[in-house]
């Protein structure tokens, strides 16, 4: 019959309306601040720099190669080189970011710094709450705002960090091993040589 | 303790207008009508705007709990502060006039509206004895105040040299002006059943009971259809869902209006809403038996009361519709209004008329609401047939 349609609508409608009263899981909204939902794994914003150990500034991973800068779509990454070495998250001496800046507002969260780094210095960070007062200074995060430690990563992408620490590990043995290696090798020609006032000329990898 | 003696239910029933010549009889002679006149009209003036900012909580709620949200919740216990805060938030926006607009139609447009929408309630009897003239042709000049809105959209749509709000202007008045006869026609039984074009006169044939039941229009046969076909015709002549297409946000965004900002656009909402809660009242006045309680035994409830509890029934029957259906396309809102609205008030009119030349029992009932019922049905199976009235297909998404 002509009109049933409706009838059958607001029938519908005033379900949903007592319905909401009745039964929770009508209302799906999440009211935020007070209440969350828990964090998905996959979820991803803006970049964070990983660091190892307690200090954010000694155990940065971040070894100033620029590679994310150039690779950078909106070019929101600002890096300077420093110019001394440090040792690096496996152990090699390194050159480290004297500046590291990531303008957030320019950021698109495409990952693609993520991807293309290739010392796992740089992850996508899952915090979402960045209002600011200040929209140019307070969405320039520096290195120590971008700085995270390695719990924290393991806290939010806890799947990747594992993997990532693994790799990480594996490397870190590796480069140890060929240290050692090395150094054998050194101390065998020096025995070899045998000249009492030869000194090991190098001591870990020089690479 | 009020005991509830006869006298004092009168004296509760009557409080408002007791009062008011409890005042006038402090006013020197010469300014008495005057003060009558702003006496009567302060109430409406301060009473339905405050009505106004409550129906727009309301109707945020309900449309938030039919789409499963708990809408605004966030200003005060349930949001209860949230049509202060809308009001403070519309006050302090900023004016924009846009630079190539007819600045003094521009601004008049929102005032006439508003005026308009107002001058509506003065033949609305709000309860008994309490309307603010009783003209012996108020449902004429609600019907001729109502057509007055028209002028005031085409105008700020006009004004605003905008071409949406030309469009939304044109579409307003299409509208309007097609939905008008329809809704004067379906009221017309109402007048034709009583022989008065007074309201007053109108709400107090119905104020009569049978048997406990009120002879309310709406219980016979051609009421219960001219009330439907009202309703329909209100709400496409108040601009709301589904009939919402002078404003129609998917298209053209706001329609009239939108080149209106601040407190102007508050004064555009608060228009509509005064209009409809006036096609309400007189819908209520015509139909529902005005201030007249639903049960013989109910009588002690004080008048006004009765007739704001059925503007809040209707108005929650407003807001529920808005939750359900989507909005009509041009032509269809065309056919609707022309090809079934006018043939079934005009059927409804017949009807009513027999009604009045048939002895009084249940086979005149029976006889009318089978008229009336076939009439609907061949009338839609037609329309039907040819195509004018249809489900709507969908081409491209289903």
């Amino acid at each position: 019959m002509f009109g049933e349609g409706i009838l059958r609508g607001l029938a519908e409608t005033a379900r949903n309306f007592f319905g909401s009263y009745v039964s929770k899981d009508r209302l799906t909204t999440i009211q935020f601040p007070e209440e969350r939902i828990a964090p998905i794994e996959a979820t991803r914003d803006f970049p964070f720099l990983v660091y190892d150990g307690n200090d954010w500034d000694a155990g940065m991973r971040c070894v100033a190669c620029q590679i994310c800068e150039k690779e950078c779509p909106p070019k929101c990454i600002y890096i300077d080189k420093s110019k001394d070495k440090k040792p690096d998250a496996v152990g090699k001496q390194q050159f480290y970011p004297a500046r590291f800046d990531i303008d957030i507002s320019v950021c698109m969260s495409c990952q693609i710094c993520v991807e293309v780094c290739p010392f796992d210095a740089i992850k996508m960070d899952t915090d979402f709450e960045l209002s600011t007062d200040n929209r140019f200074g307070g969405l320039l995060l520096d290195k120590h705002k971008l700085a995270k430690s390695n719990e924290y990563y393991h806290h939010i992408h806890p799947t990747e960090a594992a993997a990532v620490d693994a790799a990480l590990a594996d490397e870190r043995a590796k480069t140890e091993a060929k240290a050692k290696a090395a150094a054998e090798a050194a101390a065998a020609k020096a025995a070899a040589a045998a000249t009492p006032s030869a000194a090991p000329k190098e001591s870990a990898g020089g690479e | 303790m009020i005991v509830l003696s006869p006298s004092n239910i009168e004296r509760i029933d009557q409080i408002f207008v007791l009062t008011k010549h409890w005042l006038m009889g402090y006013v020197p002679a010469v300014a008495q009508p005057l003060t009558s006149a702003i006496l009567s009209v302060l109430p409406v003036l301060i009473a339905f705007p405050a009505i106004f900012a409550v129906t727009t909580l309301l109707e945020r709620k309900g449309l938030g709990r039919i789409q499963n949200r708990y809408g605004p919740n966030r200003t005060g216990p349930w949001g209860v502060l949230q049509p202060m805060a809308d009001g403070v938030k519309s006050l302090t926006k900023e004016d924009i006039v846009p630079a190539t607009a007819d600045r003094w139609v521009h601004f008049f447009a929102p005032v006439v509206m508003v005026i308009a929408a107002f001058l509506a309630y003065s033949v609305l009897p709000i309860g008994r004895n309490m309307v603010v003239v009783n003209l012996s042709s108020g449902v004429l000049f609600f019907f001729a105040i109502g057509a007055l809105v028209e002028v005031a959209i085409f105008m700020a749509g006009w004004s605003s040299r905008s071409k949406y709000s030309l469009l939304g202007a044109m579409r307003a008045i299409a509208q309007m002006v097609s939905y008008e006869t329809p809704l004067v026609l379906a009221g017309l039984v109402a007048v034709m059943a009583t022989g008065s074009l007074s309201t007053v006169s109108i709400v107090e044939a119905q104020a009569q009971y049978s048997h406990y039941l009120p002879n309310w229009f709406v219980f016979t046969p051609w009421g219960f259809a001219g009330f439907v076909l009202f309703m329909i015709a209100a709400t496409a002549e108040s601009n709301r869902s589904p009939f919402d297409l002078p404003e129609g946000e998917s298209e053209i965004i706001a329609g009239y209006f939108i080149e209106y900002s601040g407190f102007k656009f508050a004064l555009f909402f608060l228009a509509e809403y005064l209009g409809m809660f006036a096609t309400s009242g007189i819908a209520i006045t015509l139909f529902l038996g005005g201030w007249s309680a639903p049960f013989s035994f109910l009588t002690w409830v004080p008048s006004y009361l009765w007739f704001f509890l059925k503007l809040l029934a209707i108005t929650c029957g407003f807001i529920w519709i808005r939750g359900t259906l989507p909005r009509l396309r041009m032509d269809q809102l065309m056919h609707f209004a022309w090809k079934f609205m006018l043939p079934m008030t005009l059927l409804n009119i017949f009807a009513a008329a027999a009604w009045k030349f048939f002895p009084v029992g249940i086979l005149r009932w029976l006889g009318c609401a089978v008229f009336l019922a076939v009439a609907f049905v061949l009338l839609t199976r037609g329309l039907k047939k040819r195509g004018d009235v249809s489900v709507r297909q969908y081409r491209f998404a289903d």
